[in-house]
């Protein structure tokens, strides 16, 4: 059997924002099954980066390839069909349900004169179960809280079915408990159906726990990326923050407290 | 569960039309029997019916369907609920073409003419500004508009003020909205056939557009090619109403929300639905216009506001006092 071209591949990727130098070179695959975080201070550009891997902005050089399909070549839905994205900020200008909101996960299977069949209602409202969301599907979106909104977006993207999910800081407005039952939610869905997660975190521990690789943006262009057990090391991460950490040791591996 | 709730909504709307052209056929400051105009064509009955109710009734329907439609394209583009067809100066334009006509004594075809190239020409004018260097974000068209339709309002005022006296009341008409010389409704008709499927086709897109270029474009949506379509679709939209009837208010701002509240969210029962209820809330504003203070007409954008707002604020208190959607 031949091997199946990796998932997301960067090859020489120069991003720049304003003036911000992103990444300058960036070459990494995600396969599937995979969980990738990116770690990296405030301003530093890892919107940037996520936004330029699902296509929404250009590169200044390099290329993407999803499925060894050059990104630009495919059209907007056949991307969507493939990857999809949790946006930082949300526009909640207009009322519409918690349903009708993750429902719109479907969009990209369905042609423009189709209406959403039942299957879709059911990987709607499957997904909303899943973000503990099934009593507020009838819940107009502009009356939840940060974090329940926050769930409805997370509950969008999976019902896009897609097989690479990038998420931009899934754990805003999250309290202790949700963080970590929405990643264990986000990352066991995604080694059971064999997709790839990217996620952006502000919590070393968090990646520590759910990432197998990190991607750490060092500013001016500079990165490091691989296994979590090579990169996640306490110099590095310093570097990283610029403010000194302490590793200490816990069952579950080791964790940084800041000092 | 979208198809059980569409139903009743648009059947509902779809009833209220035809009772709506029904009352707009029988009311005016000649008395019709319109059983009997249809039964006997000769008679002058059959003539008032044939030759001025019924394609004033007609225009009435498709300018407030052209504003319902063009209202929420606007609010979805935007990504404003309180914008309304207006927002972006094309009703200034079109003020400013129709006002020279007045003033030059010009007959119906030359104002609509005069008009409809005024709006068109505001159309292009915010359109060519707001792209700058090739950058079209939502707030540089939001802002050249509004900028550029205070620009024609200044234009009014000094047209309304340097005018002859005999020229303002059919000026002031015009501005307020007035149906009065819309006895043509085959433009109307054309362009509505063609913006109502091309808008009900883009439905879905627009659902997802109301949360957000982003979102929308990771969802699949070509966000350039649509803001440009919607954007067209609009101006024409609105070109097409305000050359037939003026600058007739509040029709394009309320009956997407009047849905809204109705529970119409999406847009695929909204693009529909807008278009039977602007027409309709026009179509009884103007036979209401005809009958008020009959023998004279009333300029009919002062009905569609006395009439719309109670409504409208009627449904806002109530919707205001359930939390769910």
């Amino acid at each position: 059997m031949p091997e199946l071209p990796p998932l997301l591949k960067c090859t020489g990727l120069d991003i720049d924002v304003g003036n911000v130098v992103v990444t300058r070179g960036l070459e990494f695959t995600i396969e599937s099954g995979q969980c990738w975080c990116v770690l990296g201070r405030n301003g530093i550009g890892k919107t940037t980066l996520l936004h330029t891997l699902a296509g929404l902005r250009a590169s200044r050089s390099g290329s993407i390839e999803l499925n060894a399909t050059p990104l630009y070549q495919l059209s907007r839905r056949k991307v969507a069909q493939k990857l999809g994205i949790v946006l930082q900020h949300h526009e909640d200008n207009f009322p519409a349900t918690v349903a009708e909101t993750v429902l719109q996960g479907r969009h990209p299977h369905l042609h423009s004169w189709q209406w959403e069949s039942a299957e879709d209602h059911r990987i709607a409202m499957q997904a909303i179960a899943r973000l503990g969301l099934s009593g507020y599907a009838a819940r107009n979106i502009q009356t939840l809280s940060g974090g329940e909104r926050q769930r409805v977006s997370i509950a969008t993207l999976l019902a896009q079915e897609t097989e690479l999910l990038l998420l931009d800081e899934p754990t805003n407005h999250l309290d202790l408990h949700h963080r970590l039952q929405v990643l264990e939610t986000l990352v066991s869905h995604g080694r059971q159906t064999n997709r790839a997660v990217l996620m952006v975190l502000h919590d070393i521990n968090l990646a520590a726990r759910f990432a197998d690789h990190v991607l750490l943006l060092l500013g001016n262009g500079e990165s490091r990326l691989g296994k979590k057990e090579q990169i996640l090391e306490t110099t590095a991460l310093e570097r990283l923050y610029g403010h000194p950490l302490t590793r200490i040791e816990t069952p579950r591996g080791p964790a940084w407290l800041p000092q | 569960m979208h198809q059980t709730r569409t139903r009743p909504l648009l059947l509902t709307l779809i009833t209220a039309t035809l009772l709506g052209g029904w009352f707009s056929l029988n009311s005016g400051s000649v008395p019709v029997a319109v059983w009997d105009a249809i039964q006997h064509p000769q008679t002058l009955n059959a003539q008032v019916l044939w030759e001025l109710r019924l394609p004033r009734t007609l225009a009435a329907f498709i300018t407030g369907a052209l504003l319902g439609i063009a209202g929420a394209l606007m609010q979805v583009l935007l990504r404003n609920p309180l914008a309304d067809p207006y927002i972006l100066g094309v009703s200034g334009g079109a003020s400013v073409g129709a006002l020279f006509a007045i003033l030059a004594g010009a007959g119906t075809l030359v104002l609509q003419s005069s008009a409809f190239a005024g709006a068109l020409l505001s159309t292009l004018l915010v359109f060519s500004l707001s792209r700058g260097r090739g950058n079209w974000d939502t707030t540089r068209l939001l802002l050249t508009g509004v900028v550029l339709a205070a620009g024609w309002g200044a234009l009014i005022s000094l047209l309304l003020v340097t005018s002859p006296g005999t020229r303002v009341q059919g000026m002031l008409f015009w501005l307020m909205g007035d149906l009065s010389s819309a006895t043509m409704p085959l433009a109307g008709s054309l362009v509505l056939i063609l913006i109502a499927p091309l808008a009900f086709f883009l439905s879905a897109s627009l659902n997802l557009l109301a949360g957000g270029e982003l979102k929308a474009a990771s969802l699949g949506v070509a966000i350039g090619r649509l803001r440009l379509i919607i954007y067209i679709l609009a101006s024409l939209a609105t070109a097409t109403a305000v050359t037939q009837a003026g600058n007739v208010g509040f029709i394009g701002l309320i009956a997407p929300h009047m849905l809204r509240l109705a529970g119409a969210r999406d847009h695929r029962l909204l693009v529909p639905g807008v278009i039977l209820l602007g027409g309709t809330l026009l179509l009884v504003a103007d036979a209401l216009s005809r009958m008020v203070i009959a023998p004279r007409q009333l300029p009919v954008g002062i009905l569609t506001a006395l009439l719309g707002v109670p409504l409208f604020l009627y449904l806002l208190y109530r919707s205001g006092r359930t939390h769910d959607a």
